[in-house]
């Protein structure tokens, strides 16, 4: 496992030592890294609330409208699936939430306060993370490097306290760095912290796409389609891996084609289809809903169920 | 490397009558020396450019002034200090240090703030629009073109008269290079400075940013990384090392600053961004070494006349066999 971590300023040691540790200790050092990693502690106060509300959202691309009338919430805590056949709007919704586009109607409020022209990086911060669905990692910087871009979001050197490398820039420094190799250690590949985002394997990169939403401490991370691709065994890994975040205290919005996973790991599912909302309730609801059922019509029966 | 220098030594065996190679042999050491510290100026210039087209793959035909103003900036301190062109003025070694980090740090300030006013006024209303890339082309000549005019209003079409603080001493020798105390001064803190750059760009939170919106800017600004800013930035950090390499050039050359005096400079140090790779710091350091140095033998082989044309052929020699430089490009990864 360590071999692997050669070009790496600090964390090189944190990987051998999780290597060699009994079983108490592993599990000490777990609930070390899931606390790291969820640093933000309040989600237990609103448990349940609205974090994040789609209100009538409509998005029209000239005559495409991929969007109409879109209303759903959010809930703390929850993992909340969104599904539909290709082209439904998912995504579009996706980016309604992050900024990429502004709803041409409607609107989209995060804790109550609609985001409006808040910019994407404001949007960020104020604590909506997503991933995409066609991996968008920083190539040439190593895995660590990608996660700790992520941590910025939340810094607060300046410039000149930087270039003068003053002790809180050294301070932040750390912690960035610790802080982003426990995510890597949450995820489950730290072992690969040091090698650049381009040469990491296809499960990695997807995993390090989610370590790297969740260092900018989002209250609400956008999954987009996180298991195209894995296999049977690598997406029980993964389902595993959202129920952990979940745990830890983020709310988690899932787009996923494969049922099986989504069936599995959410509290509730919204389904689109073209564009509309077309039923949304617990998995076991949508399984038997007549019209989710006819809008897969044409999808084999084991993928439906 | 090997093509360029082989190929001249080919010719150089062809065509003994019009290739001084006595002089180049005689002037070896003197114009590595001499051409290590051109090279130095050449380097930090160079930064710019390729700091800027790292971030934006824009050419910033402009950054030539940015650097001019810094020089400009360096001979109205002094001036205002009460210094006048012609003999050195014998100076406590105090008061000259304390006189050329004032200028140094005035040049600084012009020069960054310079990069920055031009980023707001010309290159962001673009970019808020959505602007095609030649778009971007045009208008770096244009504020070029503005900026030189602005000087020549002002100050004329004559070259400032140079002021000089330092007088050149020897302080050793090595073979036929008499190593000055400005040489070592242009030198050392040349590559202080580059130092500073690198590792600002690959060691603090913005050099991460800078090097992520590098990379992908759309992505980034999800990641919560303010573009906006980091672009701002990448300005100013180029334009402040542009006004350290003007308070040296300000210092070497013998014919002062004038106000179109950026734009040979500027298209060399350009160069030498594109030799070493551009967009990747390293190679501007490189490319500025080895530009500076390679003119100054090509000089002595060929004559003076052709000083610049030897730089551009070996630019030219140099991206037929790695069109992306050298070092290659680096600050993102190479994009088109």
């Amino acid at each position: 496992m360590t071999e692997k971590n050669k070009n790496e300023p600090a964390p090189g040691g944190i990987v051998a030592e999780v290597a060699q540790m009994t079983e108490v200790e592993l599990r000490e050092h777990e609930a070390e890294v899931a606390d790291v990693v969820a640093t933000d502690r309040e989600f237990a106060v609103g448990q349940g609330e609205t974090l994040l509300e789609m209100d009538n959202v409509t998005m029209r691309f000239g005559g495409l409208v991929a969007l109409d009338g879109v209303s759903f919430d959010i809930k703390r805590g929850e993992i909340l699936g969104l599904i539909g056949p290709n082209g439904a709007g998912k995504t579009t919704c996706f980016n309604a939430m992050t900024g990429v586009y502004r709803p041409t109607s409607g609107q989209v409020l995060l804790e109550g306060k609609p985001l409006g022209k808040t910019t994407k990086h404001k949007i960020t911060r104020k604590g909506i993370a997503r991933t995409f669905q066609n991996i968008r990692l920083f190539d040439e910087m190593t895995a660590l490097e990608n996660v700790v871009v992520g941590t910025d979001a939340r810094h607060k050197t300046s410039v000149v306290g930087a270039l003068l490398r003053l002790p809180r820039h050294f301070a932040e420094e750390k912690a960035a760095v610790e802080k982003a190799m426990a995510l890597l250690e949450f995820v489950g590949i730290a072992d690969r912290a040091g090698d650049k985002a381009k040469n990491l394997p296809y499960g990695y990169q997807r995993r390090l796409e989610i370590a790297r939403a969740l260092a900018t401490e989002p209250k609400l991370l956008c999954l987009d389609e996180p298991a195209a691709g894995f296999n049977p065994a690598e997406k029980d890994e993964l389902m595993e891996l959202i129920r952990k975040i979940r745990d830890d205290g983020f709310t988690v919005l899932l787009i996923e084609h494969d049922m099986r996973l989504v069936m599995g790991v959410t509290d509730r599912i919204v389904v689109l289809e073209f564009g509309k909302k077309i039923a949304e309730g617990t998995p076991e609801e949508i399984r038997n809903d007549k019209a989710v059922i006819a809008a897969y019509l044409g999808v084999p029966d084991d993928d439906v169920a | 490397m090997h093509h360029v220098v082989s190929s001249a030594h080919i010719l150089a065996q062809e065509s003994d009558s019009w290739i001084n190679t006595d002089t180049f042999i005689d002037l070896f050491w003197a114009n590595t020396i001499g051409g290590l510290e051109y090279g130095s100026i050449y380097a930090l210039i160079a930064l710019g450019y390729t700091l800027v087209y790292g971030v934006l793959k824009l050419l910033n035909f402009a950054h030539s002034e940015v650097f001019i103003y810094g020089a400009y900036a360096t001979w109205f301190t002094f001036f205002l200090l009460g210094f006048r062109p012609g003999p050195t003025p014998e100076l406590a070694t105090g008061e000259l240090i304390a006189f050329l980090l004032l200028a140094v740090v005035v040049a600084m300030l012009v020069s960054g703030t310079t990069a920055l006013v031009l980023e707001r006024v010309a290159y962001r209303p673009l970019r808020n629009r959505g602007a095609p890339r030649l778009a971007f082309l045009i208008t770096a000549i244009g504020a070029s073109l503005v900026l030189q005019q602005i000087l020549f209003l002002w100050r004329g079409g004559n070259a400032e008269q140079a002021i000089r603080l330092l007088r050149p001493e020897t302080l050793f020798t090595v073979g036929s290079a008499s190593i000055q105390n400005l040489t070592i001064i242009i030198v050392v803190a040349s590559i202080l400075m580059w130092l500073v750059a690198d590792t600002f760009v690959n060691r603090t939170r913005f050099g991460r940013g800078i090097r992520a919106v590098a990379q992908d800017p759309e992505t980034a600004t999800l990641m919560g990384v303010n573009k906006e800013r980091i672009i701002m930035l990448t300005f100013v950090v180029g334009g402040l090392l542009a006004g350290a390499a003007a308070l040296f050039y300000m210092m070497k050359i013998p014919q002062g600053a004038q106000y179109n005096g950026g734009f040979l400079l500027g298209i060399k140090a350009f160069a030498a961004a594109v030799l070493g790779g551009i967009g990747n710091l390293r190679g501007a350091l490189l490319g500025g070494l080895l530009l500076g140095v390679i003119e100054n033998h090509g000089q002595a082989l060929f004559g003076g006349e052709w000083r610049d044309v030897v730089a551009f052929v070996l630019l030219v020699l140099v991206l037929m066999f790695r069109p992306t430089g050298i070092l290659g490009e680096s600050l993102g990864k190479a994009r088109v």
